[in-house]
Order: C-alpha cells, then structure tokens, then sequence
C-alpha cells in the first residue's frame, strides 16, 4: 500500500478516533511523524525568528552545505536541525552546545550578545554536562520502568538525586 | 477547584489602583525555565508531559507559598474555563490550546501564577497594579529562589537560563507594563510612540493580540531582550520609558480638552449611553466605547461610574466570563445579547440622574 501524501510505501497505518468518527489513513514514516506531531501554534516572534535563521543560513551556505547542517542531530533529544529551523523550538538543553556554531550568529542577531549577565540558579548549580546525563538517565529510567526492571529503574533513580544534588558521577 | 472562586474578585491588573493608575493599569514580570532532567516541551512525549507535571507539581507544592496557591489541571478544565482564565491572564493563551499534561497555580489574590508545560516547562509571573515594577521583581525573585531549592534549572554558565526558544535566553526575562493610552490613540500619534520604542528595543503588543491593533486602547510594552542585561537593567528599561509615555499621553489628553473640550464630552457620553442601552454588542465594541468612557472619567467628562466598576466591565464583559456568569455556553449572537443585557443592568442609573452630575 502506499503512503496517501506522497508516493512511499505506507508503513504506519493509523485509526484515528476521534469524537463519534472513525477514520484510518495510511502513510509512510516521514508523513506520519508530521501527521502524528501535535500542531503548533505559531506566534509573530517564531515566524520572525525562522526567517532570521533562514537569511542568515543562506550567507556565505551552499545549498549541499544547508541539506548536510539539516541532517545534524542531536544526540540527547534526537532532534534535527531542520526541525529546529522549521519551528524554531529548540529540543533540549544539550543543543545550545550541540549547535553552538549555528546558533551564536543567531542569538547575536537576536540580542547583540552571547553571554549572560544577571541571576545564577544559587541552591542547585550543577555542570552542563551532568545536565545532559540527567536527560538520558530519565530516560533509560522510563526505559527500565516499560521492561518492568524495577532494580534497574531505582539504581537510576538514585544517580539522578545524586546529580541533582551537585554531585557527579 | 472550580475557576469560580475567583469570580467575585478582580485581579491586580485590573484593580485601577496605585501609582499611575489612570494611565498604567499593570505591571508584570515573567521568568521562563526549564527543568535540567526533562527534555524542551517539543521533544517530550506525552509520557515525558505527563511525568514532568506531575513531579514538578508535586515538589513546587511544598513550597508555602505555591501550597497554599489554587491549582488547575488544565488538560481536565472545559474549554470556556481555560478561556475564563486566559480572560483573567492568569494563563497564556499558548497553556489554554496547548495539548497533554499541564497545569497552573494561581495566587488566590491572582497576583502571581506558575504555569507547567506552557513554551518552556515553568513560566512564572507575578503582576501588579499600577506601575510596581520593584515589588513584582522582588515576589518572582523570591519565587524563583524557592523553585530553584526544589528543582534543578536548566543553566548553561556562558547563556543563562536555557529556554525552548533562543529569543528568551539569558535571565528568561520579560518585563512589561500594561498602558491606557486612548489620547495618543485619538490624536494619531500611537504609531509614532511605537517607532521609537522599537529602536530601543522594546516590544509594543495590543491586549488580547498581536501587532499594533489594540482592544480598547490598552497597549503592553516589554523588553525585547533577555541576554547580555541583568534583571534589574531590564526593569530599568522599562519602567525609565513609562514616565516618558505618560507625559506623552497627558499632553494628548490636555490636547483634546483644550481643542475640544465639548466634542470629546460628547464623544464619551455617547459611548457611555451606547453601553447602557444596546440589544447586542459585540465584544471589540463594548472594549472600544469603555476605553471611552474610561477616558471621560479621568478626565472628569462623566461621574456616572468610576474606574473600578468601568476595570470590571471590561473583564466581565469578555466570551468566557459572560458565559460563566450565565451559567451556560452560548453562541456569538447569544453572547452578544448576554453582554448588552449585563450591561444594561451594571450601568442603570437612579432615575433622574444624569450621568453629567
């Protein structure tokens, strides 16, 4: 069977239901990620924000160099590029340092300067990179707690409290 | 809890009491923040959502002040009742449509609330009436202190507190203050206020919308910037172009009486009695002639009504609250019906009484 928005082999068949109606459509991985993704309102500063990032993409970028930056992914969130420039949402924490190179022009355009000055969090300062172990070890938690491997789950869950509270691993 | 609770009060912003307060209606400060363990709000997954509201949930609870606050489940509130707290601004718009897990809690005053699962994970604001810039900085900073003795932000030593989207980077910071300025509406010089604001990097937004079209006049202006200033050069950037706004608009204000003292009389007389005896009008309509009216009596043109009762019109009179006041959902047209009967019985003079005297 194939994909009902494009010509690809359908792989996800969906039932939708939703109030009284039942409806199934059909399609390929790639259109069913957008159609599963819940919509997204779109602001004034987001679209704002996706045309700056697109002008600025456009100096000094082949088009194969723009396609190769849109393939990069995020190894914590799993989000691409092109889906950040697409919704100008970034996915997790790690991707101001994952794509730092593409992001500084950005927030120089934004807010003529890159470096923070004002308030630090003052009870639970911990490093970016225990940040960023937080987030997968979450996850392997979440993992653990689906294949019913409670042990695993709780030793997890306490290396996260000992992150949390300023420790590394 | 039902929404409810809050019905027989207004909120600070639209109490028209402290300093300024014919012109300044309120001030407000926002935070964004994200917690370190979770991913942004546009990778989680409904899992992640639901994980993430409960557990923030339950750890800002301990807090004193937020236990004592009114929580909301918004995914399990009707649409009219995330819309009645949108009315109150107690929630953004982007909370009441978004979809999975989330929640707020509300001050019982409604002078502060904590959104969950909004933009970023937390959004906290803190609002005042008048212009009080220094006393709503000092409640969020004591709030953010607390949150952050429960919960572990997302902070990146060289960019701050990390949000979902880069425009808010840095402090998560946004500053604004709501304004009256129906004389720089009616001299037609609003656009001109709004040019200069933009070259200093201050963002001008319409109540209840986006762009430069306001309802009734109300204009909110905020810092564009998050990064590179501290909170306290942010406030300072606001609140030093405040005075120089008002003095702008009473200089329109004393314009339009000196030129035509007796037209703009009028003017306001006639919305006010459009108000009183309407069969149906329209929402954009009755913000329109009450920002009128709401001009008259700063101006002493009428001393009909008085601006607290004028403030709660414009709330009450909004879809979501006339709804909750009559008790059932009600279409456009009904709604309309509904405003101008409200209307009618919240203006209804003594007999004999001319709204002159």
């Amino acid at each position: 069977m194939k994909c009902q928005r494009c010509d690809k082999q359908a792989a996800f068949h969906i039932t939708d239901l939703t109030g009284e109606e039942v409806s199934s459509v059909h399609l390929c991985p790639a259109c069913a990620k957008v159609y599963l993704e819940p919509q997204q309102a779109k602001t004034v500063e987001t679209s704002s924000l996706i045309s700056m990032l697109s002008k600025q993409l456009k100096v000094g970028q082949t088009a194969e160099q723009l396609a190769a930056l849109d393939q990069k992914v995020c190894p914590i969130c799993g989000i691409s590029f092109f889906e950040f420039r697409k919704q100008g949402r970034l996915g997790c924490p790690h991707d101001y340092t994952f794509f730092t190179e593409e992001l500084e022009p950005l927030i120089v355009n934004i807010h003529g300067v890159t470096t923070h000055k004002g308030k630090t969090p003052t009870h639970r300062s911990i490093s970016s990179e225990s940040q960023t172990q937080l987030i997968q070890l979450r996850r392997q938690m979440n993992e653990a707690v689906e294949k019913e491997d409670y042990e695993q789950a709780s030793q997890i869950r306490d290396l996260i409290r000992k992150l949390e509270s300023g420790e590394s691993l | 809890m039902s929404v409810e609770r809050f019905a027989n009060q207004v909120g600070p912003w639209m109490r028209g009491t402290g300093p300024q307060s014919d012109i300044v209606i309120s001030s407000r400060v926002r935070l964004a923040r994200n917690v370190a363990e979770f991913p942004f709000m546009m990778r989680c997954n409904d899992i992640d959502r639901a994980n993430l509201e409960a557990s923030v949930s339950r750890r800002l609870r301990e807090i004193p002040l937020l236990g004592e606050c009114e929580y909301f489940n918004v995914s399990s509130l009707k649409p009219v009742d995330r819309q009645y707290l949108v009315e109150r601004q107690l929630i953004s718009r982007e909370l009441a449509d978004n979809s999975g897990a989330r929640g707020v809690f509300v001050d019982r005053d409604e002078s502060f609330s904590v959104m969950i699962n909004e933009e970023d994970h937390l959004r906290l604001q803190v609002m005042r009436s008048g212009l009080d810039f220094e006393a709503a900085w000092d409640q969020i900073n004591a709030l953010d202190d607390a949150i952050d003795e429960k919960i572990c932000y997302a902070f990146h030593p060289q960019y701050g507190y990390l949000t979902a989207c880069p425009t808010n980077v840095g402090t998560g910071m946004r500053v604004s203050v709501m304004l009256h300025l129906p004389a720089l509406v009616l001299t037609k010089q609003i656009e001109k206020v709004f040019r200069s604001l933009q070259k200093i990097n201050l963002a001008v937004r319409g109540l209840y919308g986006e762009g430069s079209q306001a309802m009734g006049d109300f204009y909110q202006i905020s810092n564009q910037l998050t990064l590179g200033k501290s909170e306290y050069e942010l406030l300072k950037q606001v609140g030093d172009v405040v005075p120089v706004i008002i003095s702008y608009e009473r200089k329109a204000r004393q314009f339009l009486l000196d030129g035509s003292r007796e037209d703009l009389q009028r003017q306001v007389l006639k919305a006010y009695a459009t108000l009183q005896r309407s069969g149906q009008i329209s929402s954009e309509e009755t913000m329109h002639l009450l920002s009128k009216v709401r001009l008259g009596i700063n101006l002493e043109l009428i001393q009909a009504i008085d601006i607290p009762t004028i403030n709660r019109l414009f709330v009450h009179t909004q879809p979501a609250h006339l709804q909750k006041l009559r008790g059932s959902e009600m279409d456009t047209a009904q709604r309309n019906k509904a405003r101008a009967n409200y209307l009618h019985s919240q203006l209804e003079q003594p007999s004999g009484d001319s709204p002159l005297s």
